[in-house]
């Protein structure tokens, strides 16, 4: 199914803004929730909005963790949003300590306790890039994203750090190692610098 | 660092974008709201809020397919609101796009479902907002039923038992400031702002880019407005290019055109 892309509708958060993102920039997507029906596929998206505890059940409950896991060995591409990238690093400890698809070696920790620094972090924060990659065609770095999230990743391989965040402390914001991406906003929800990232990835 | 946030407001009324003076809405702005959406896409907005102030009940449906029309254009975070009355109706309007759910008399009446949204949805997605109006001895009191109603609540406490309801973050509009072109109701948002620790929205009254800047400085973590960002040509670009001078700041997507004069 050349050009598709999948999203993985596995039950967690508001998967049409993704959807419609998608079309506005030229792509098109559907939403997939049959594991099966994942091989079809070499560029998905796992997004997600809410606790990682059962986020992770989720996808182990339908299969759809080994279906992700078979594409990533295929060779396909990968971004997961928000919630989607913190499922691809080792482990959360949002609420009880919970493994990950650990894709990536990096654990995602609470914001620690700040004042004047409310958590969630919720609002446009500055996107800094580490590194050039195909992704951040057309973007510059410091460019403002929409973020909305209580917990962070730190990573354990500091070459998968694409770009970095800071609130209180500096978080890594995007990563990626070979076909793998993970992006902590919501470039569907950050009007042209998203649309921009998401057309990249349209494109890639 | 975190910017603060631009945001505009559609008030529909039975599906239409109206005016509002004083809570009351007579004039027609837009038939459809997804043409205003469509404006603030080009002017670089951050956030988009749209209230039903629709009279009746019966407004639910038509409300929901016009927030299910405008997400399909809207980019950046939408929050929606207006007879959020039962978790079903809440769950259909997330559905239909938005990302927020704005609570406002439920707060008053049906405390216990502010509380089950936020567990089911995060703090994140529950907007409390709060109508604040003078009574006859000029103390700030809350109003519901889309300003209508006075109850003897102190906005302070109001605000801290919101937060304590599972509200993830203020709205506060002034019923005497709404639509009459003075500005934010200042004292009372200030007070608001050190009484919690989650991001207070300003809303009421803005006439001029300056009012943005009096609400920041009073310390709001985002400034709303409505009408004065329909009857503006490139409205938001200016309000934002404005706080950007005003040394506020502000997400630089839309900073780029010089700003016009004060209107």
């Amino acid at each position: 199914m050349s050009g598709r892309i999948a999203i993985v509708d596995y039950g967690m958060g508001n998967l049409r803004s993704v959807l419609n993102a998608i079309e506005a920039v030229g792509g098109v997507a559907d939403l997939v929730a049959e594991p099966a029906a994942l091989t079809h596929y070499d560029r998905l998206i796992l997004p997600g909005v809410g606790a990682f505890g059962q986020a992770i059940d989720n996808l182990r409950r339908t299969g759809l963790d080994r279906a992700l896991e078979e594409r990533r060995q295929a060779g396909a591409t990968l971004l997961g949003i928000c919630l989607g990238m913190q499922l691809m690093c080792s482990d959360s400890d949002e609420e009880g300590l919970h493994a990950g698809l650990g894709w990536f070696a990096a654990h995602v920790r609470r914001f620690p306790d700040t004042p004047g620094l409310p958590v969630p972090h919720m609002g446009w924060n500055a996107v800094d890039f580490a590194r050039p990659d195909r992704l951040l065609a057309g973007l510059e770095s410091g460019g403002d994203a929409y973020f909305i999230h209580g917990y962070r990743v730190t990573c354990g391989e500091p070459a998968d750090v694409l770009a970095t965040c800071a609130y209180g402390v500096e978080f890594a914001c995007m990563i990626q190692r070979e076909n793998l991406y993970g992006i902590q906003f919501h470039p569907e929800k950050s009007q042209n610098y998203g649309l921009t990232l998401l057309r990249n990835f349209v494109n890639l | 660092m975190l910017k603060k946030r631009l945001i505009a407001v559609l008030i529909l009324r039975e599906g239409q974008v109206v005016q509002s003076v004083r809570f009351k809405h007579t004039n027609v702005i837009h038939y459809d709201a997804v043409h205003a959406m469509e404006a603030f896409n080009k002017w670089a907005v951050d956030e988009i809020v749209m209230l039903n102030v629709s009279r009746s009940a019966d407004s639910r449906a038509g409300f929901a397919e016009a927030v299910e029309r405008v997400s399909q254009h809207c980019f950046v975070p939408l929050a929606a609101g207006g007879w959020i009355g039962d978790e079903d109706y809440a769950t259909r309007l997330l559905r239909s796009g938005a990302d927020k759910l704005v609570l406002n008399t439920a707060l008053a009446e049906r405390p216990e479902l502010v509380t089950a949204l936020s567990r089911r949805y995060g703090r994140q997605c529950i907007v409390a907002s709060m109508d604040v109006k003078r009574d006859e001895t000029g103390a700030a009191r809350i109003a519901v039923d889309r300003g209508q109603r006075l109850l003897d609540e102190d906005p302070v406490a109001w605000a801290r038992r919101a937060v304590a309801l599972g509200a993830g973050e203020i709205l506060f509009n002034s019923v005497d400031h709404d639509g009459a072109r003075r500005g934010y109701d200042l004292a009372t948002l200030g007070e608001l702002c050190r009484a919690v620790d989650v991001p207070v929205i300003a809303f009421g009254g803005v006439f001029g880019w300056d009012h943005l800047v009096q609400g920041v400085e009073a310390g709001a973590s985002a400034v709303a407005a409505a009408n004065i960002f329909h009857y503006t040509e490139q409205s938001t670009r200016k309000a934002k290019s404005h706080l950007a001078r005003a040394g506020v700041p502000v997400r630089r997507e839309g900073c780029e055109l010089p700003s016009g004069r004060n209107p």
